[in-house]
């Protein structure tokens, strides 16, 4: 049954990824238990709005789980205190009348802050260039059941696949690695037939691009899969390792 | 404009259609609307087109530019396979990626003729199927083309590594949909959009890093610059600095998704606008059939005042669900007042009204049907909840199937709904009602998906072209994916075969100045109004006044009123307006404004499009027009055509154009899913 809670925010606000920023401290009534994060911060900037000021700036587009666009750093955690979601699934009935919810961007090098919450992740993108693809043109491929994958194959690279490149991985890890994002894909594409004829190129060129870019190195922490809203397996890193020693070896 | 009161009694619109547009033009021969369907029988049309059309060669791709705008399943692989061919593009998204365009919540499925089950599918069959759940309203020409290439998009989808689900055997599965006797939809999960989409977007970043392609994230289109007659490039507003760019190509594709959140509450995503379809418009291009808006029966019931979206319950869950309300309305009564559970309803009270409704469909029958039954049931008192919610019950799959079964299908689903509703699935029905979802209606295009100006394409959702009245389940991804795999790809050298000596173009030029002029004095006027509304609240009001007078049930009153609530919305909103920040920086407020501007044309044309429309069909359910057992009645006699509106300037009466539905192929028959 829907309740109503009060809540003390204290939010990083940031012009600029050359600005200096603060945290600015708001306080919001009347929130439903049954809103969902996102709107509650919606109930904010309506707030902010009624009051002739610039609302806060973040990201968010499906608001179901799925885009990746939402992010945000929520009592310390990405995504928010619940495992296993996304912050625009996280609801207010998960939080207490009078508590402070600390509010902060990604904080990663390879992140910069846009404004506000928003953040760049660009860098993401660039080492799917690099190499996160099979390549073949429109048009030349086979009949889809030609080859047989077994289905715990196809379950596996399912579950790599479900990679939604939020980015939580990196801002939770101590290092700033993208380790568990880069494995899951080449892991999928590892598993799968269609993935075998680049399989040492792929492995070499991501890992070069996420290199050049700025992340951290991996040491094993598991903060990344811990804080996955996806449930992104460490398993995925180990076959990552295999994959590009293998690769470093046959060059 | 009519007046209200003298409506009393009347269900037929016609006398007064003359106050909203001018009907009387579509009789006129300029105003004749030219399809380009080839000649031939059905199956033979494509093939047709494609031995005889112009192409290409490989030189003069390079030297021709096309921009993409929207990088959902249409944007993306049209933007990949372009790019693929040779031509430079350009492709341009709102998100921050182009992997997060909202292709990427399709939960359900894909269909395809691939017959893999041997239970008698065909590519006539998906063609049949899609016509009649269109409830004959689509182009013939278009759908049976849909159908030819759907086994093309699940080879191509393979290829690309895409991980749908599979047999022990190492084979695909499949699964049933809605308006459908067979098993032809193919699914990854309970997230087939994000992995097709994921594989669009991998072929795109292959044509990224080598340079065919270049993207622009972060980037809203603003307008089409037309030159000579031509769509020649597009203004855009830089979302993170506020700049205003211009970009220059010999051809534009709109690939930019549909109009649904002129309701406010949907399931489309956030950014998700028509904007593009009204930038469209207002340069000559005609909208189509804006009244054929699905309305989807499965969705989370709305919380409160404060929600900003809806969540879609896939359609796949259909297949094992089974949907029922209390059959006695003290039951309903106390299970709203919180005295019952509905557990405590015995199997004996309980109506599966769908199964007793349409018992040859039952739980699967299509999204409008089912929208409507809902409706139907709560209207009269049986609903449950907070009395607009009917419940999706898993119980029975439970006792057949064993729940680890069921977790297997639809876990993620299932996470989903306890996630947002608190309530165990597993344990107790869902609760579901209907939700705005997508929108068949949209930019007229021809065959060759190039819509009434020159050199503007649009393909996707955005376009009116495959759906009719209602969409079949798992035909989005379909469609999208056709039109930018196999459709657009070849259509779009039949147009550029001609331009192959028009050189690269300028952005310096007086239609540029012009068209920039314009995006900037519309920014300026929208940021002078300093009045006390944000955005959102102007919209959620235009949203209030869809879902009652413009959703699923409509009339003849209630889409004048409309009209004229819609008028209120508008003068609100140039009056009382307020925009924080700056226009010249990044402003998420403007952002909305925008967008809302742009809903107030669309809303205002879908009631009257609705209005124009004496007749029930498919998604657009006119209650004066209807079956004495509540079915909806068509008129084919004077309906049968896709209603076009050419716009003619701000406050003044769009032209109707018409443009005749021939059906040839197919037996033009009342849908029915009963028996």
């Amino acid at each position: 049954m829907e309740k109503t809670i009060s809540v003390n925010l204290k939010i990083w606000r940031q012009r600029g990824p050359k600005e200096k920023g603060q945290f600015v401290n708001y306080h919001l009534d009347n929130v439903s238990t049954d809103s969902s994060f996102l709107e509650m911060l919606d109930m904010l900037n309506q707030q902010l709005v009624e009051n002739n000021q610039e609302p806060v700036v973040f990201d968010s587009d499906c608001r179901e789980g799925i885009c990746g666009m939402c992010s945000l750093y929520i009592n310390g955690h990405p995504h928010g205190p619940v495992q296993g979601i996304t912050t625009c699934q996280l609801h207010m009935r998960k939080f207490n009348d009078g508590d402070t919810i600390t509010i902060e961007p990604w904080r990663s090098a390879a992140f910069p802050v846009i404004r506000d919450l928003m953040v760049n992740r660009n860098a993401f993108d660039q080492i799917q260039q690099a190499g996160g693809y099979v390549s073949f043109n429109c048009g030349g491929a086979q009949d889809a059941n030609n080859i047989p994958i077994s289905k715990e194959v196809a379950d596996v690279a399912m579950d790599s696949a479900t990679c939604i490149g939020c980015g939580a991985c990196v801002a939770a890890c101590k290092n700033g690695s993208a380790m568990l994002f880069v494995s899951a894909k080449v892991s999928q594409f590892a598993l799968l037939p269609q993935g075998q004829v680049e399989r040492k190129r792929r492995a070499r060129a991501m890992v070069k691009k996420m290199d050049e870019l700025g992340f951290g190195n991996c040491t094993n922490t598991g903060a990344c899969a811990a804080e996955c809203p996806k449930n992104i397996p460490l398993s995925n890193i180990a076959r990552l390792n295999r994959e590009f020693i293998k690769a470093k070896f046959a060059e | 404009m009519a007046n209200l009161s003298n409506l009393e009694g009347m269900i037929d619109s016609s006398p007064i259609m003359k106050d909203f547009a001018d009907i009387e033009s579509s009789k006129l021969p300029e105003y004749q609307i030219d399809s380009k369907i080839p000649e031939g029988p059905i199956a033979e049309k494509w093939t047709n087109y494609k031995a005889h059309q112009k192409l290409v060669n490989p030189a003069n791709k390079r030297n021709l530019d096309i921009i993409v705008v929207g990088t959902g399943l249409a944007g993306a692989s049209a933007a990949s396979t372009l790019g693929e061919l040779g031509f430079n593009v350009k492709n341009f998204c709102i998100q921050d990626s182009p992997r997060r365009a909202h292709s990427i919540a399709a939960q359900g499925g894909i269909n395809a003729a691939k017959n893999y089950q041997n239970d008698g599918d065909s590519v006539y069959r998906l063609f049949y199927d899609t016509v009649k759940g269109g409830d004959f309203r689509s182009r013939e020409a278009n759908v049976y083309r849909l159908a030819e290439v759907s086994n093309n998009i699940i080879d191509q989808c393979v290829q690309q590594g895409v991980p749908f689900a599979r047999e022990y055997g190492g084979l695909l599965a499949n699964r049933s949909f809605g308006g459908a006797q067979v098993s032809r939809t193919f699914y990854a999960k309970g997230q087939t959009g994000q992995q097709l989409l994921l594989g669009a977007y991998a072929s795109l970043n292959r044509q990224i890093q080598k340079g065919t392609v270049k993207s622009y994230n972060r980037r809203e289109m603003m307008d089409i610059v037309m030159i000579d007659g031509r769509a020649r490039g597009i203004i855009v507003r830089n979302l993170v600095t506020g700049e205003i760019e211009r970009y220059a190509a010999h051809a534009v594709v709109l690939a930019t998704g549909g109009y649904g959140r002129a309701f406010f509450l949907s399931t489309n995503a956030m950014g998700c606008n028509g904007s593009a379809a009204v930038q469209a418009f207002k340069k000559g291009a005609y909208l189509a059939n804006l009244a054929f808006t699905q309305i989807h029966p499965t969705c989370i019931p709305v919380h409160g005042e404060d929600q900003s979206k809806l969540t879609l319950m896939s359609e796949s869950l259909r297949n094992d669900g089974r949907i029922w309300v209390p059959k006695k309305k003290e039951d309903a009564e106390a299970i709203r007042a919180g005295q019952k559970k509905p557990t405590d309803i015995p199997d004996e009270d309980r109506d599966f009204y769908l199964e007793r409704r349409y018992p040859a469909f039952g739980n699967l029958c299509p999204r409008d049907i089912a929208s409507r039954a809902a409706k139907e049931r709560c209207d009269a008192g049986y609903g449950v909840g907070t009395g607009n919610a009917v419940y999706l019950d898993f119980k029975y799959a439970i006792e057949r199937l064993g729940e680890d079964v069921v977790r297997d299908r639809y876990g993620n689903l299932f996470d989903m709904y306890q996630m947002i509703s608190d309530d165990n699935p597993y344990k107790t029905p869902m609760m579901i009602f209907p939700a705005s979802h997508y929108t068949m209606g949209g930019i007229w295009v021809d065959y060759e998906l190039q819509t009434s100006i020159k050199g503007l394409f649009a393909i996707g959702e955005c376009n009116f072209s495959d759906h009719g009245a209602n969409r079949l389940g798992a035909s989005a991804l379909m469609q999208g994916l056709a039109d930018g795999y196999f459709v657009l790809p070849y259509t779009m050298q039949n147009y550029l075969s001609d331009q192959i000596k028009v050189p690269h173009f300028t952005t310096d030029t007086p239609e540029f100045d012009e068209a920039e002029k314009g995006v900037r004095e519309r920014i300026e006027k929208l940021m002078a109004i300093k009045g006390t509304k944000s955005p959102d609240e102007i919209h959620k009001r235009l949203g209030h006044v869809m879902w009652n007078l413009v959703g699923m049930g409509r009339t003849l009153q209630g889409l004048v009123k409309a009209t004229e609530e819609i008028e209120e919305v508008r003068k609100e909103f140039y009056s009382d307006l307020r925009i924080v920040g700056s226009a010249d920086d990044l402003n998420t407020e403007l952002e909305k404004a925008l967008r809302l501007e742009d809903f107030l044309v669309i809303a205002k044309m879908m009631a009257i499009d609705a209005l124009n429309r004496n007749e029930s069909c498919g998604a657009h359910f006119r209650e004066e027009y209807q079956t004495a057992d509540g079915e909806a009645a068509r008129n084919d006699e004077e309906y049968m055509y896709v209603s076009c509106w050419k716009y003619t300037g701000e406050n003044e009466k769009p032209i109707l154009l018409k443009e005749p539905l021939k059906y040839e192929a197919i037996k033009v028959q009342t849908r029915n899913y009963k028996s």
